[in-house]
């Protein structure tokens, strides 16, 4: 069988009696990238905050066969789409705060990160640009020696020299014997490296399939699918 | 490297075709180290899976080989390059003539109006 590093089974999530996640089935495979795509308010990252462990939720997620929750935290690593960071820290230790709390972290990695990033540890978090901002959670991130990766809007709202740079960094940092799971509304800029999208429409599934699938099978990219699914 | 990709078609082909293309031109050469999965996918930005996919269909084609824990090289076989130069050949002029038909052309037309293009190596006044 294969292995799944994420595993959804009729997973709902209720917000003050209105559906977030209604009998959301999926499942994600050992070193995918995956695109969690949805409009703003479709539910990707109430799907995150599941799949993360932070929540509670209505129905069957596991993390490696582990129930997601506290058991399975370890081996997930979250990437909000708010700072992990407090503004009054400098890089170097917002990178040594997220050693002492995670034992997977590697400084090595984060180190070569932060080069790659063109970040200074001693640069100020509250100083940083929106894009700097974005390759400094992007390396805490990755840094840790996780099994999955959540990446809530890596891009969002950032100018398209640190969006390139943060999709290189993806794949030059990425590990096959894990995940990643990125989610986003800007599908033109980053569809060529998932494997697979998920699309995500008031809080169900309503599309999953590897890209270079559905580009032969519609003869379309996957931002024009995505218009279509979207459309109002 | 510099290419633009259309989303609108599977990735794996377009780069299948670029390789192709570097080969016949003579960028990369008969017998050429190739470079690895992680960096092409790197410099591409591109998925490492679709570029593993990429890998696996040129040399179903046997347009690369894999000699163990060294990696990939171009073949050294001319005369498969030799084919691959055919079939790009092949194309063009396939795609070259669907067009002249559409635009209403008769087949010998279309004969005499490229043995004279070749022949004047100028453009023919269509008559």
């Amino acid at each position: 069988m294969k292995e799944h590093i994420l595993h959804l089974q009729g997973v709902s999530k209720n917000y003050a009696g209105k559906k977030a996640l209604d009998q959301v089935s999926l499942s994600i495979g050992k070193g995918k990238i995956v695109g969690l795509l949805g409009t703003n308010g479709s539910g990707k990252s109430t799907l995150m905050k599941i799949a993360a462990g932070l929540i509670p939720y209505e129905g069957n997620a596991t993390v490696l066969g582990k129930p997601a929750g506290l058991e399975s935290k370890a081996e997930v690593a979250f990437m909000p789409d708010r700072p992990l960071t407090e503004s009054w820290m400098r890089v170097y230790e917002a990178i040594r705060m997220q050693r002492d709390f995670y034992p997977d972290f590697d400084e090595n990695k984060a180190g070569q990160m932060l080069e790659f990033m063109n970040l200074r540890d001693r640069d100020r978090v509250s100083t940083l640009s929106k894009g700097m901002q974005e390759r400094l959670q992007l390396t805490l991130t990755l840094s840790r020696r996780a099994r999955l990766y959540l990446l809530d809007e890596p891009i969002g709202g950032v100018d398209p020299v640190a969006r390139t740079r943060i999709l290189d960094a993806i794949l030059e940092f990425y590990d096959e014997d894990s995940s990643i799971v990125i989610s986003t509304h800007l599908v033109r800029e980053i569809e060529r490296i998932f494997d697979e999208v998920l699309f995500l429409k008031q809080g169900k599934v309503v599309l999953q399939d590897e890209v270079e699938q559905l580009r032969s099978k519609h003869g379309k990219s996957v931002e024009d699918l995505f218009k279509e699914v979207f459309a109002e | 490297m510099a290419l633009e990709f259309d989303n609108n078609l599977p990735i794996y082909l377009q780069i299948m075709n670029y390789i192709k293309r570097e080969i016949v031109t003579g960028k990369l050469k008969a017998g050429d180290k190739i470079p690895s999965v992680r960096e092409l996918a790197a410099e591409l930005q591109i998925n490492p899976n679709t570029v593993q996919r990429t890998f696996q269909e040129l040399e179903r084609e046997e347009v690369v080989e894999t000699r163990r824990g060294l990696g990939r090289y171009v073949t050294s076989e001319e005369a498969k390059i030799m084919a691959i130069k055919k079939e790009m050949a092949g194309d063009l002029i396939q795609r070259f003539i669907t067009g002249m038909q559409e635009l209403g052309f008769a087949n010998k037309d279309i004969a005499a109006i490229i043995a004279e293009a070749v022949d004047d190596k100028n453009p023919p006044a269509l008559k």
